[in-house]
């Protein structure tokens, strides 16, 4: 397996840290000026999205992790997995609720996300920034209100339920921020 | 900044001097990488190793022994192996020496100094001094001049550094150095200058040891909104105390699979016929400039850094 040393560490690189693939998302050179110099990295853990900070002896190695971001289109889910098809391979792929998490309420069939494989695994899954649903059901709304102030709860086709304007109407098509899961627009059909 | 700092040693008389870059040998500190290259004499005949300086210590301090009086110098120096968000391979110096002068009227000065250079920036409040024990206990909770391994294991665990255990081992220096850098350094200096001395005695470097107990070295860092800025010492003058020293610096780097540079006898020849007492202090320029201009990296301070140069 391939490895890595502190000198190569940069944002985004893929490592193993006590046998869990992480991200490094910062690398500082700490060097005291009649010192030892270390390296003080900061990885985002992949499984569990937690934060750890180590530090490391200068031009010390760590294991590269097989971890790779694929774009794969959402197929279905039989109850337990959730399945997605790369669209270059048509291969498919499937996720546990462990990988999909949060990202499940945003999923429809045929959406395109990003699926990131470890050992060609799905170990996490995160939709597009912005996707568009129908509103299955809200409050009947107040015509002519469009002061976007107050707002109610709608629930979209996916389960998900963001808040809306008053004035947003139930089958109506809405654009959400997956990110925030702030309502962005209403989408003319 | 270069034109103020030269104003303020005009004006008290400071001389400024020039000493090589290139030089026959190189400092034996044990955590220093250095560049090295050959020689050639006229004709290609091979002259020797030669290696760019990592500062310019020695060379001025054999200026001091031959009777230069005060002095000061801006240079480049070099250390390799060295790069980030507050380091460049090749770097500014702003070194001086004050004959007769304790650690005390020596940080009255670099006190002045940055008042001069920090003036309008917000890191102009008034210095703090603070001795390196005091900051250690404040910030670190344990006492590092009597501390053991033991003691420092656990308060690195305590304050969640469990993996500095396989990176210090069983040496007290790279402990010290482990924790001050974690936990002491990123507080020191929020407003204004913190004059941090009396080391430990086993980072004493070229610094006096005065003896008590416990014995501290008479060494002193300016820090800066966490930043390491300066390093000066009451200078070491006893050349048999000296080339211990460099003897000690040689077993460690021949220890951890350093290359051996030989003892700078022309230093130890000018400590033999007398280097006056004195202190003197070491400035990094790049890392001064990115307090005056609030710039995040030291690559927004230099024309080319490294990658580019």
């Amino acid at each position: 397996m391939a490895s890595y040393s502190t000198n190569e560490f940069k944002g985004g690189l893929k490592v193993m840290l006590d046998g869990d693939p992480c991200s490094i998302i910062e690398n500082e050179f700490v060097k005291p000026g009649k010192g030892q110099a270390f390296s003080r990295v900061k990885f985002r853990n992949l499984k569990t999205g937690r934060v750890i900070e180590r530090t490391f002896k200068s031009g010390e190695s760590i294991e590269a992790a097989d971890v790779v971001e694929c774009d794969m289109q959402y197929l279905y889910n039989d109850g337990e997995f959730w399945h997605f098809m790369a669209p270059d391979t048509f291969e498919q792929y499937s996720a546990d609720q462990a990988a999909v998490g949060d990202a499940a309420k945003w999923l429809k069939d045929q959406a395109v996300c990003t699926v990131t494989l470890w050992n060609n695994q799905p170990l996490s899954v995160t939709p597009a920034n912005f996707v568009e649903l129908r509103i299955t059901e809200t409050d009947p709304g107040v015509r002519g209100d469009t002061s976007g102030g107050g707002g109610k709860p709608a629930t979209l086709e996916t389960g998900a339920v963001v808040r809306v304007p008053l004035f947003i109407q139930t089958d109506e098509i809405i654009k959400v921020d997956t990110r925030t899961g702030e309502y962005v627009s209403r989408v003319k059909e | 900044m270069l034109s103020q700092i030269r104003r303020f040693f005009e004006e008290r008389g400071v001389l400024e001097v020039e000493t090589p870059s290139l030089c026959h040998t190189v400092g034996t500190d044990p955590h220093l990488s250095f560049f090295s290259t050959r020689l050639n004499k006229p004709g290609g005949r091979p002259g020797g190793t030669f290696y760019l300086q990592t500062s310019p210590e020695f060379a001025m301090k054999r200026l001091l022994a031959a009777g230069s009086g005060p002095i000061y110098q801006i240079c480049k120096a070099f250390r390799n192996e060295e790069s980030g968000r507050f380091h460049n391979p090749e770097f500014t110096i702003l070194e001086w020496y004050r004959p007769g002068f304790g650690l005390d009227r020596l940080m009255n000065e670099i006190e002045a100094l940055l008042r001069v250079l920090l003036a309008g920036t917000p890191h102009d409040g008034k210095g703090q001094r603070l001795s390196y024990r005091e900051a250690f206990i404040d910030h670190a909770g344990i006492d590092p001049l009597v501390a053991s391994i033991d003691d420092f294991a656990h308060c690195a665990q305590t304050h969640g550094l469990g993996d500095a255990r396989s990176l210090c081992g069983e040496v007290a220096s790279d402990w010290l150095d482990f924790l001050f850098t974690h936990l002491v350094q990123p507080d020191l200096g929020c407003s204004g200058p913190c004059f941090l001395f009396d080391f430990p005695a086993c980072q004493a470097s070229l610094a006096l040891i005065r003896p008590g107990l416990p014995a501290v070295a008479e060494r002193v860092e300016v820090f800066l909104r966490g930043i390491e800025l300066a390093n000066g010492f009451h200078e070491l003058t006893d050349p048999c105390e000296q080339e211990q020293r460099f003897e000690q610096e040689q077993q460690e780097r021949a220890r951890t699979g350093r290359p051996v540079p030989a003892k700078d006898s022309c230093f130890l020849g000018a400590l033999r016929a007398g280097l006056p007492d004195s202190s003197g202090v070491a400035v990094g320029l790049d890392r001064l400039l990115m307090l005056m201009t609030g710039a995040d990296h030291i690559d927004d301070v230099l024309a080319f850094p490294v990658g580019r140069a």
